[in-house]
């Protein structure tokens, strides 16, 4: 049915789908230290994040990606030189999961942001006011309620990050788009292929939301919603 | 960065014959927003229908290119359609579908089409149902009571999302170089194997991509204040 091309393109989709959740994962933990960080009484750790969030949304994805993947090397280079380490070399998966953590963790800081100022400030006094460090204010009462807030724009930030990982098909990772289009020159089924390649994103677009509705009513359990 | 500056500016700006680099880039983004919207306004009408035969097939379409990554589409257009023996078969698609730049702006503004459909549609939706009430009890014609009452209106409120749609859709022409059109990132690519100086290659590049993103959400904060001035709070 694949024209023998079945493996290569399930392999392509689990780099895909392997790139996308590690991108989630770093660029939710850099939003979360970014937020925090951008709403900090401290300017030396506000103004990095504004001057990286501000830089970041207003270039686009694949101008930082050929920037970061272009430079990232030397940068290393730079660093392992000046350490003494042995010389390292980037693979195209390590640095697509770099650049596209860098670039989606400044969207994850404005969107942790916002549910950080979504969460009630009495909520955080009162659980000062009963003797709690920051870390279990943190842990106990800003995280769980500032995950239901986050949600719908994680959700959008996920939906972007799954349709970002087509392009690091550009900087040369065997992803979904490379084996796709080599399988349709080689077969000169361009046109079936590139479906194919759109099917498997629109499948995990699909699946993506699924799990984040599912997320969603758990963690609105509780919250009375307006009836209109 | 300077001597790069020296050498490369005017491509960069590629204000010339034939357009490249710069100009390019804004008018792809000119091309596919016009074209978006345009074909955007009915389809919202239809997502908004409360005749199901006429909201699913829009729900669909939206679902399926808001769903899939835009490259992905371009591709489909560029390399997939062209290797179709129907489409090289007549002279009329044929010559069509070889120019990238005709492929560029026919997947932009699909897929931008699909983005603003769903904006429109929320903004049809966010109208008070009391204007509309009200247009019926003069007894508006249908025509009249979208030209006159519903469009002005969702097109206010929608501003701030169109904005965001339209920065996305500049963001988005970066990927024109993949069918050879000429943009600003094209031009940043050739002086980055002709210099092997990627840093200020690109980086010269993000800075006008940044410029004129800045340019654009001044004009949408300008638009944003004469037209959807009558929404906010009033002050006392």
């Amino acid at each position: 049915m694949l024209y023998g091309y079945g493996s290569q393109i399930w392999a392509g989709t689990l780099a895909t789908c392997l790139l996308t959740v590690l991108t989630l994962l770093f660029s939710i933990i850099i939003g979360m230290i970014g937020a925090l960080c951008k709403l900090s009484p401290n300017p030396l750790l506000r103004w990095p994040f504004t001057a990286y969030t501000t830089l970041i949304r207003s270039v686009p994805d694949l101008v930082i990606m050929l920037l970061v993947f272009y430079n990232l090397q030397e940068l290393i280079n730079f660093i392992c030189a000046w350490a003494g380490w042995a010389q390292y070399q980037m693979d195209a998966f390590s640095a697509g999961v770099t650049t596209l953590s860098f670039i989606y963790g400044a969207y994850m800081t404005e969107t942790f942001r916002g549910a950080i100022q979504s969460v009630p400030k009495g909520q955080l006094e009162a659980g000062y006011a009963t003797g709690m460090t920051p870390l279990t204010v943190f842990r106990l009462i800003l995280l769980p309620q500032l995950i239901r807030f986050a949600l719908p724009g994680l959700n959008n930030n996920l939906q972007v990050i799954i349709k970002a990982t087509a392009l690091v098909s550009i900087i040369g990772l065997l992803d979904i788009v490379t084996v796709t289009q080599q399988a349709g020159r080689s077969t000169q089924q361009l046109f079936f292929f590139n479906l194919v390649a759109a099917g498997i994103y629109l499948c995990m677009t699909a699946v993506s939301l699924i799990v984040l509705s599912w997320l969603d009513r758990r963690y609105s359990a509780g919250v009375r919603e307006v009836r209109l | 960065m300077s001597e790069i500056l020296e050498r490369y500016w005017q491509a960069y700006l590629g204000f010339g014959i034939p357009i490249t680099g710069l100009a390019m880039t804004i008018w792809i983004l000119l091309l596919a927003v016009l074209f978006g919207t345009v074909l955007a306004i009915p389809m919202a009408i239809w997502r908004c229908s409360s005749n199901r035969w006429v909201s699913t097939p829009v729900r669909i379409y939206t679902f399926v290119f808001r769903g899939t990554p835009l490259y992905v589409q371009l591709l489909l257009v560029y390399t997939g359609l062209f290797s179709l023996s129907v489409v090289r078969g007549t002279p009329l698609l044929a010559t069509f579908f070889r120019d990238g730049f005709n492929c560029v702006i026919l997947a932009f503004t699909i897929n931008t089409c699909a983005y603003m459909t769903e904006v429109l549609a929320g903004a049809i939706r966010a109208i008070p149902h009391g204007e509309v009430e009200a247009a019926q009890a003069f007894g508006f014609s249908r025509f009249r009571l979208y030209t006159k009452i519903i469009l002005p209106s969702a097109f206010r409120r929608a501003l701030p999302f169109y904005s965001n749609e339209v920065i996305l859709v500049l963001h988005s022409t970066s990927l024109a170089f993949t069918a050879t059109v000429p943009e600003l990132l094209k031009v940043a690519r050739d002086v980055n194997s002709a210099t092997f100086n990627s840093l200020p290659a690109f980086g010269i590049a993000a800075i006008l991509y940044a410029a004129l993103a800045m340019v654009l959400v001044a004009l949408f904060r300008k638009a944003e204040k004469k037209w959807l001035g009558f929404l906010k709070p009033a002050a006392h």
